[in-house]
């Protein structure tokens, strides 16, 4: 395509030739966003993408301005000013008050070091806390406890009235990097390369008081730790910048099992060298992780990996998914997965089981011959170790998304409504179901011609 | 363009034929008759050789008191238009045919001169050794200098079409009724103007005089006047007396737009108190002026500051001065805005008389698609036209007044074509204000023929005399009821029906005048009498028209139903009633506003008095089209209201005189030279003069050179049909911006704003860029931001079709459809770019009619009962779409996405503006090459 659209000749500097990306070309089958609309309002990068319910969402960004949207109808719904610099952390936050009345509120962190709690129905600022001596950089809800934790240099505990109960001293001037919550009231939290368990206790004197107690510190990551989730209430995962992934027993806080390096190209020696020269500890840092429950999604620098937590291996995965670093990923209630990268695309794969073909033990040389950078033949190969009786799988890419210019920093999928997605290109676009919105048009068409009696015969 | 192509095909463009044999035929109503006389081997484009000039013009003259009938000016102003044709000669002829030349003075009664408010005179006439026909609009601008302070004018359109003069009468009779309202408000206004000029130099006269006289007084001890006192005296008097006179104009002039609203409010459409409200009319008027009352007053306030001068005792109205200008006589701003007016009426009624009838027809319906039109049709034309807004706005004063007609005029349309019309020819004997406040008590006449105004009578008489004598070949077609027409000398004979008005009403016309004059009668469908019709009536126009000045009203002339008419009765109804409008109008003299004519509004004429004459364009043109004319039935019902007044009607010979003939076999009619002779101008199509025209013709004839020249237009049309994104790629910008001109005629609208194409951009393009452009022009640069460009697309190549100019490629997905293979053969015969130009807004009319059906089909989109699945629903949307809309594979996506802008139009109608959408396909892309 840009070959011809260069034209004349010439050969092209082929990004796409050189490039062993997985591409899937323009009929995409399978791929339901047909129709897109395009919100614009940030004037930088827009960073986070949060759900508030069924169908809002609030949009954040380097601009410092928060804005509600309308997840079906793409309207604009609040704009809320107030923070000065960039956003650093937004998190959802429903209480449900003695009125019955759930009320939805957003709490916001940004780098001027205040947060500040939004009421979502009426888009008005509720409390501006500026106690802060850094930026905060996460934010978690504690639903069950009713505090949410502030992690900067320090981590604060609050209340809903934005009371500070208690906070911890001075941890890292770096700030914290990543916050989980763990059962019996404990959190993880990863400051640079170390992870240390905190726990919430009662606090002795007061009524409502909580005290943060430091549990346990573990250094077992070797370099900074980048992701952290909680996979169900027996294990966690953290992800670190030169690639170890570590399964954690959320109750004893031990080590269940480490992947180390498991993605360097090293492993396969058989694979492209080029890539290898050209490695950088950024090709193999653990930028986002998700779980199923099952298994654990790494965003692992441009490839995808899918790790069996009870097989305890990477059951499948996708080098190259991206020409760029996948920035964020996610799971999809039908074994779908979407992911994003600083490319400015968006993928979606597909878990799928591999068919024993009996032509499938080909040797390995075969592959180094003919599979030449391509990334599913590496899963082949990864699959090909254990190739015993356990199933195979493997990522196909049933769609991409492409629309935004510039970096897709991240996703949020909302079901049946399609899917934003925000980028430093300050756009967010709402991916949706063609044929789905053309009905519902049709419905509402019919609705106001009834509306408008023009459904009555006129004579 | 509804319905574009049956009338090129009526246009001469008969290669479109091979395109339209397989259209299923068309409904009855837009058929086109056969051309009765083609086995003649006529040609109903014919030139008539006795036209001397190219094409339609706009001429303006004057009746100068000084030279007589002169041409002023002619729209356009370019002497290569009106030719050979002798403007001199024919400004004799529409000037001579002005018999509401309006003279003031001193009326019997009165001590002062007073101002006749003159309605303009609507009138049609053919000239047929010239070849031209002519709308003729006659008015009077008042001029303190000139005899009578009028001065009278009139405005032409001249065509040698006389069908289009007498089709499109109520189209120019509204836009000329326009560009006279501003020119007489300007005239007002100038005139208010120098009367307080010449009141502040009679005013200083005065005090010069008087202090004279004061002088003598002191001087002459002697106990008995000089005569140089005395004549002192008398000129002191004669100043004061010309002051009062001034005055008194002044009020009358100031007091115009009040009278106006008056007759305005005055004006409603109930035949029932029409009679009445006439009489009431009548004592309005006469009503002296408030000076203080009139809303226009504070428009003339504003007066520059003026140095009075000293006016001699003895103003010389001599012929040595020289008379103001038409632009002088008018403000300049409103000379400006009249002339704009005129260029636009111009513009307007350029072309064959075909064209501008199926235009209206177009415009009537399309009106009524509110749901689809805005998809490919130029929605500007459904606004109100900036021309007029401005020309409304303009007029500062007799707003009400304007605006009152302009409701009228709206309304006017609707009224069915009816015998009424004919009544244009009824003439009402125009009475000054003042007098028919006496008169009206007795409009019997009145024998009391003061000298006076049997001089005007005379003069006025001579004048006719004159003009008809001349009137070698002049055939009034029509003339239409002014409403006061009469000049004060006529209304001292309050009920006879003046000479003129016998000439004008003359009901039946000649094909060839033995005695060269032809009335032709001034009925709306008057076109449409036969001709052989007509030939019964040899002696139409026997009266001799030096004979009808006596004031017996023996100008009527009755011209013999031929027997065995079968119309006979009909006729003689009607001319009574006619003849009985007539009178009536008589005992309504001297109202200055049309008033006597509102009875008649379901009559179809009216407003300010002027008989509409001409059926409404919309049923014109579907009559016309069809072949067939107005049935008459019913018609003299409409008439019921007037009475029978016996005194009028003994009073009246002419009762039979209207030969209205409402028979309908109108064909033969055509068989007059003159008639037959259809526009100047050969080009089916309006030359391209409106910008949108303009924009057509050339975008039709790119698009046709695009079709020829590229064997992949298909699918590159399919990209803009459905939705997709063409980007025009070239390094030479005119030749990106020309492409990109020919497949805008192809890009669905998607909102009643500008189409979503964008000519020319070098930035890179963004995802933003193809929700708004559906079709772009890019530029191809060698520099590194070339190679931005070309990467941004690739990138969104999947939204993209890409036409690249430079290496004519294209690459977009497969087409195998068969709706643009009727859209784009590159094989047609079709040469003219307006021609291609509505073929192609036929066929993606028909694209839109089958997407409304798909769009407003509630079981296509909507499950029939709650459990039926999704599925099936799909299933028959797609069995519909293919089966009953017969869309072939691609096709149904064009609908599809018509279907979607329709429903977002009609949701999104009232509410916000909504989101632009973005909707795509995931199908992969072909490279075509030639």
């Amino acid at each position: 395509m840009l070959r011809w659209l260069i034209g004349g000749g010439r050969e092209p500097q082929g990004l796409a030739e050189k490039s062993s990306v997985q591409t899937i070309g323009e009929e995409q089958i399978q791929n339901p966003y047909t129709e897109l609309l395009v919100l614009k309002g940030h004037q930088d990068i827009v960073r986070f993408l949060v759900q508030i319910d069924d169908c809002r969402f609030a949009s954040a960004g380097d601009d410092g301005i928060i804005f509600l949207w309308n997840a079906q109808t793409g309207e604009k719904l609040f704009e809320l000013h107030g923070h000065t610099h960039k956003i650093t952390a937004i998190a959802p936050f429903s209480s449900s008050d003695v009125s019955e009345e759930k009320n939805l509120f957003i709490i916001t962190a940004s780098a001027d070091r205040t947060v500040i709690v939004w009421d979502c129905t009426s888009g008005r600022q509720v409390q501006k806390v500026s106690c802060f001596h850094s930026t905060v950089k996460c934010l978690t809800v504690l639903q069950r406890l009713d505090v949410w934790l502030s992690g900067g240099s320090d981590l604060c505990v609050w209340n809903r009235k934005l009371d500070l109960l208690c906070k911890t001293s001075h941890l890292t001037d770096a700030g914290i990097s990543a916050l989980v919550e763990l059962p019996k009231n404990c959190v993880a939290v990863a400051v640079g390369k170390e992870l240390i368990i905190f726990r919430l206790c009662p606090s002795s004197n007061g009524s409502e008081g909580w005290n943060v107690l430091e549990v346990k510190r573990l250094v077992d990551h070797e370099d900074n730790i980048l992701s952290l989730v909680s996979v169900n209430d027996l294990t966690f995962v953290t992800g670190s910048h030169v690639g170890e992934l570590i399964v954690w027993d959320a109750l004893d806080w031990t080590k269940q099992a480490s992947e180390c390096n498991f993605w360097d190209s090293s492993v396969h020696p058989d694979a492209q060298p080029e890539i290898k020269l050209s490695q950088s500890p950024n090709e193999t840092s653990v930028q986002h992780l998700t779980s199923d429950g099952e298994c654990v999604f790494a965003a692992v620098g441009k490839g995808i990996y899918v790790y069996n937590l009870q097989m305890k291996r990477v059951i499948a995965c996708q080098r190259t998914a991206h020409d760029s670093s996948v920035l964020h990923i996610e799971k999809l209630p039908n074994r779908q997965l979407i992911s994003c990268s600083e490319d400015g695309s968006v993928r979606i794969w597909e878990l799928r089981e591999k068919q024993q073909l009996p032509a499938e033990p080909v040797p390995t040389g075969f592959f180094n011959m003919w599979g030449f950078g391509r990334a599913n033949k590496q899963a082949n190969q990864t699959a090909k170790k254990m190739q015993e009786n356990t199933p195979m799988y493997f990522l196909e890419l049933v769609g991409d998304l492409i629309g935004h210019s510039s970096a897709v920093q991240m996703f949020l999928y909302f079901g049946e409504l399609g899917l934003a997605t925000c980028s430093a290109d300050h756009l967010i676009i709402l991916w949706k179901d063609g044929e789905r919105e053309s009905s519902l048009r049709s419905l509402t068409l019919f609705q106001k011609l009834a509306q408008n009696g023009d459904l009555q015969l006129k004579l | 363009m509804i319905g574009a192509p049956d009338v090129v095909a009526f246009t001469r463009e008969e290669e479109l034929e091979d395109d339209l044999y397989r259209e299923p035929p068309l409904p009855e109503e837009y058929s086109v008759p056969l051309f009765p006389f083609a086995g003649h081997g006529a040609n109903p484009w014919a030139k008539v050789a006795s036209s001397k000039f190219t094409r339609d013009f706009i001429l303006i003259s004057e009746f100068s008191e000084q030279v007589g009938p002169q041409p002023l000016l002619t729209i356009p102003d370019d002497a290569k238009v009106s030719g050979t044709f002798d403007l001199n000669y024919f400004s004799l002829r529409i000037m001579s045919v002005d018999y509401q030349a309006s003279f003031v003075g001193h009326p019997p009664g009165s001590a002062y001169p007073k101002l006749n408010f003159v309605e303009d005179s609507k009138v049609v006439l053919g000239d047929s050794k010239e070849g031209a026909f002519a709308y003729v609009h006659h008015l009077t601008l008042y001029d303190l200098e000139a005899r009578g302070f009028v001065r009278p004018f009139c405005m032409a359109y001249i065509s040698a079409d006389e069908h289009k003069i007498m089709q499109q009468f109520q189209e120019l009779s509204a836009e000329f009724s326009k560009a006279s309202e501003c020119l007489k408000t300007g005239n007002r206004k100038a005139f208010a103007n120098e009367l307080e000029k010449k009141l502040k130099d009679l005013d200083y006269t005065r005090t010069v005089l008087h202090n004279e006289t004061e002088l003598q007084k002191k001087a002459n001890d002697k106990g008995y006047y000089t005569t140089q006192a005395i004549e002192k005296a008398n000129e002191l008097a004669s100043v004061e007396k010309s002051i009062i006179e001034h005055q008194d104009l002044l009020r009358q002039i100031r007091s115009y737009p009040y009278r106006k609203l008056k007759d305005s409010e005055f004006h409603p459409y109930d035949p029932e108190c029409a009679l009445g409200q006439a009489d009431a009319g009548c004592d309005q008027d006469p009503a002296p002026p408030d000076p203080a009352e009139p809303g226009e007053m504070h428009l003339y306030t504003h007066i520059p500051s003026y140095t009075p001068k000293l006016i001699k005792a003895k103003s010389a109205k001599c012929f040595d001065k020289k008379l103001k200008t038409l632009e002088e006589l008018c403000d300049v701003y409103f000379f400006t805005q009249t002339l704009d007016q005129l260029h636009h009426i111009e513009r307007t009624f350029r072309g064959d008389v075909c064209y501008l009838l199926t235009e209206q027809i177009s415009r009537a319906l399309l009106k009524q698609q509110s749901v689809t039109n805005f998809l490919f049709e130029d929605m500007s034309f459904l606004e109100e036209k900036p021309h007029e807004k401005q020309y409304r706005s303009c007029q500062g004063l007799g707003q009400d007044a304007t605006d009152g007609k302009c409701l009228e005029e709206s309304l006017a349309p609707k009224v069915v074509i009816s015998l009424g019309s004919y009544k244009s020819s009824v003439e009402c004997v125009p009475i000054k204000m003042e007098q028919e406040m006496q008169d009206s008590e007795e409009p019997k006449m009145s024998e009391s023929v003061t000298s006076e105004h049997q001089e005007n009578l005379d003069y006025l008489d001579a004048d006719l005399k004159g003009s008809i004598s001349s009137g070698e070949s002049i055939e009034v077609l029509g003339t239409e009821k002014p409403g006061l027409t009469k000049s004060e000398s006529q209304a001292s004979l309050p009920v006879m029906p003046s000479p003129q008005a016998g000439r004008s009403k003359v009901g039946s016309r000649r094909t060839v005048s033995e005695d060269s004059i032809e009335v032709l009668s001034t009925c709306p469908s008057e076109s449409l009498i036969p001709e052989d019709f007509k030939a019964s009536y040899p002696s139409a126009i026997n009266e001799e028209p030096h004979a009808d000045s006596d004031a017996e009203g023996g100008l009527r002339f009755a011209p013999r139903l031929s027997p065995g008419s079968a119309h006979d009765d009909d006729n003689d109804d009607i001319s009574k009633q006619e003849s009985l409008v007539q009178v009536d109008a008589a005992c309504c003299i001297g109202k200055e506003s049309p008033n006597f004519l509102e009875p008649l509004p379901e009559l179809g004429q009216k407003e300010d008095g002027v008989v509409r004459i001409p059926p409404r364009p919309y049923r014109a043109a579907e009559q016309g089209l069809r072949g067939g004319f107005p049935s008459h039935d019913g018609v003299s019902g409409g008439l019921l209201p007037y009475e029978l007044d016996s005194r009028y009607l003994s009073g009246s010979r002419e009762l039979s005189k209207s030969s209205l003939d409402e028979c309908s076999d109108s064909t033969s009619h055509i068989s007059s030279a003159a008639s037959t002779c259809s526009d100047r101008t050969p080009s089916p199509a309006r030359p391209a003069c409106q910008p949108g025209d303009r924009h057509r013709k050339r975008a039709g004839q790119n698009a046709l050179r695009f079709i020829r020249q590229y064997p992949f237009a298909h699918p590159a049309i399919y990209s803009l049909l459905s939705g997709r994104t063409l980007v025009v790629l070239g390094e030479d910008e005119a030749m990106v911006k020309k492409l990109v001109t020919a497949l805008s005629i192809f890009v669905p609208n998607c909102g009643a704003y500008a189409k979503p194409v964008k000519h020319w951009v070098t930035a890179p393009l963004h995802l933003v860029d193809f929700q708004k452009w559906k079709l772009i022009g890019l530029q191809r640069t060698v520099s590194p931001a070339g190679v931005n460009v070309l990467h941004a697309l690739s990138r969104y190549s999947r939204y993209l079709s890409i036409l690249d100019a430079d290496s004519k490629t294209l690459r977009c997905p497969l087409y195998k459809g068969s709706v643009v293979a009727r859209l784009a053969d590159h094989r047609t015969q079709i040469k003219r770019g307006s021609t291609y130009y509505m073929h192609v807004q036929s066929i993606l009319t028909q694209l839109c009619s089958k997407a409304f059906l798909f769009t407003f089909c509630h079981h296509l989109h909507l499950p029939i009962s709650e459990r039926e699945p999704e599925e099936s629903v799909v299933s028959r949307r797609m069995n519909f779409l293919k089966l009953q809309l017969g869309l072939a594979n691609e096709d149904v996506k064009i609908v599809q996405y018509l279907a979607e802008l329709l429903k977002l139009h009609y949701i999104q109608e009232q509410g916000q503006g909504g989101n632009p959408l973005l909707r795509f396909d995931y199908v992969p892309s072909f490279l075509y090459k030639i």
